[in-house]
């Protein structure tokens, strides 16, 4: 039997080649074929999660909320000491020097990932800002924020921190963060489905014991570098869902 | 500064030195902690410890009405229990004493973390709130607390 595998679509275009190194690695040691099927956009990529096309994916917290409690994915990793944190920035040359500088009327920059854009939105909160009161511009990517947010058509955009610390330093010289989140416990995780767990050799553990000690091996090691981590954490299913009830708490 | 008596809900009583000066809410952060379904602490984190002012073994099962502030009026605490047994999430401001007796603002949202059905203990996250939110909450709350004393 094939599965298919899929890493949430807010990944960074430098880690492309590494997350088709690890669906190889993965083939070898869980001795499966594995399909990898990438996405440019969450909503694409949704549907066929609705259509149960995916047995294995690194998701973000939000889609990993719906992927465990409505698909019943089982939750295995997270990378190590690595969590999801946004950030908001403006033009460098815009007087904005904090969130409570922005007004409502103004616009927003964003990308199409939900859950950046919901912790942006909390961190403009203290300013009494929300969607209600502001123009919220949605862009495929991050670099089309930084464009946005250059070319002066956006007033603050969201970011993921690790796609904002990605970015050219052409393009971070011309913009400027005026807050980042620092919220430590939602991270990113690496999801199984009941599908995969019952039709292939690897039982929930078995999968638990190839990531985990991946990092021990040479060639897993340097997998794990080309991913932009150390190792992977063992996430467990009550960790899981203390995150969920977490993001529920994110959400209105 | 000045000492108070506060009473909680569980019939004990304490006396907490009240110093009126706001310590502000930290950019970017989220205080997070969770409670059995009684009220005692299980875990908390870093930016929990910081604002608290407390020490890690001082907050550690303890109730979380240890950061009650007295301008804070028992219905809102009662809303909130009551909100949070039924299953439901509960959202609020809430003024926060501190060990050194200062205060803090914060826009509270409160989950049951339900296990195969049962409630079996509360995660609360806190983030910063808008000054105006506060302002309204200061007026609010005083008339609540009024209304209780009377």
């Amino acid at each position: 039997m094939k599965f298919t595998m899929t890493v949430s679509p807010d990944f960074s275009p430098d880690h492309i080649a590494g997350w088709y190194v690890f669906n190889t690695w993965l083939q070898i040691q869980s001795e499966q074929s594995i399909h990898l099927e990438l996405y440019n956009s969450f909503e694409k990529q949704r549907e066929d999660i609705k259509a149960d096309k995916i047995d294995l994916i690194y998701a973000n917290p939000y889609d990993a909320s719906m992927l465990i409690r409505e698909k019943g994915f089982v939750a295995i990793a997270s990378p190590f000491q690595k969590s999801d944190e946004a950030v908001i920035c403006v033009n460098s040359e815009s007087d904005y020097t904090c969130v409570e500088d922005l007004k409502p009327g103004c616009t927003v920059a964003t990308a199409d990932d939900p859950q950046v854009s919901t912790i942006g939105m909390i961190m403009l909160e203290p300013a009494d800002l929300s969607s209600g009161n502001i123009t919220v511009d949605e862009f495929k990517n991050y670099v089309m924020v930084a464009k946005n947010l250059i070319s002066k058509k956006a007033d603050a955009g969201f970011f993921l921190k690790e796609a904002y610390d990605d970015m050219s330093k052409f393009i971070k010289s011309q913009i400027r963060l005026i807050v980042s989140s620092q919220i430590s416990i939602i991270r990113h995780t690496f999801l199984v489905s009941p599908n995969f767990l019952e039709n292939s050799s690897l039982d929930e553990q078995g999968v638990r014991n190839l990531l985990n000690s991946m990092h021990e091996t040479e060639k897993g090691a340097s997998t794990l570098k080309s991913l932009g981590f150390e190792k992977w954490d063992n996430q467990d299913h009550e960790e899981a869902e203390f995150m969920i009830d977490l993001m529920d708490t994110l959400i209105d | 500064m000045s000492d108070v008596k506060i009473s909680y809900y569980d019939g004990t009583k304490s006396v907490k030195t009240i110093v009126d000066e706001e310590v502000p809410y930290p950019d970017g952060k989220l205080i997070v902690s969770r409670t059995d379904t009684f009220g005692n602490m299980t875990h908390f984190n870093q930016a929990f410890v910081d604002m608290s002012g407390y020490g890690e073994d001082e907050l550690l099962g303890k109730s979380h009405y240890i950061l009650r502030h007295p301008d804070m009026p028992a219905a809102a605490f009662a809303d909130l229990w009551n909100t949070i047994k039924k299953g439901e999430k509960w959202k609020g401001y809430v003024k926060n004493l501190r060990k050194d007796g200062k205060y803090y603002w914060v826009y509270a949202v409160v989950v049951p973390n339900v296990r195969d059905g049962k409630i079996v203990g509360y995660a609360s996250v806190r983030r910063k709130p808008s000054r105006t939110k506060i302002n309204e909450c200061v007026e609010l709350y005083k008339t609540m607390l009024a209304e209780e004393q009377s």
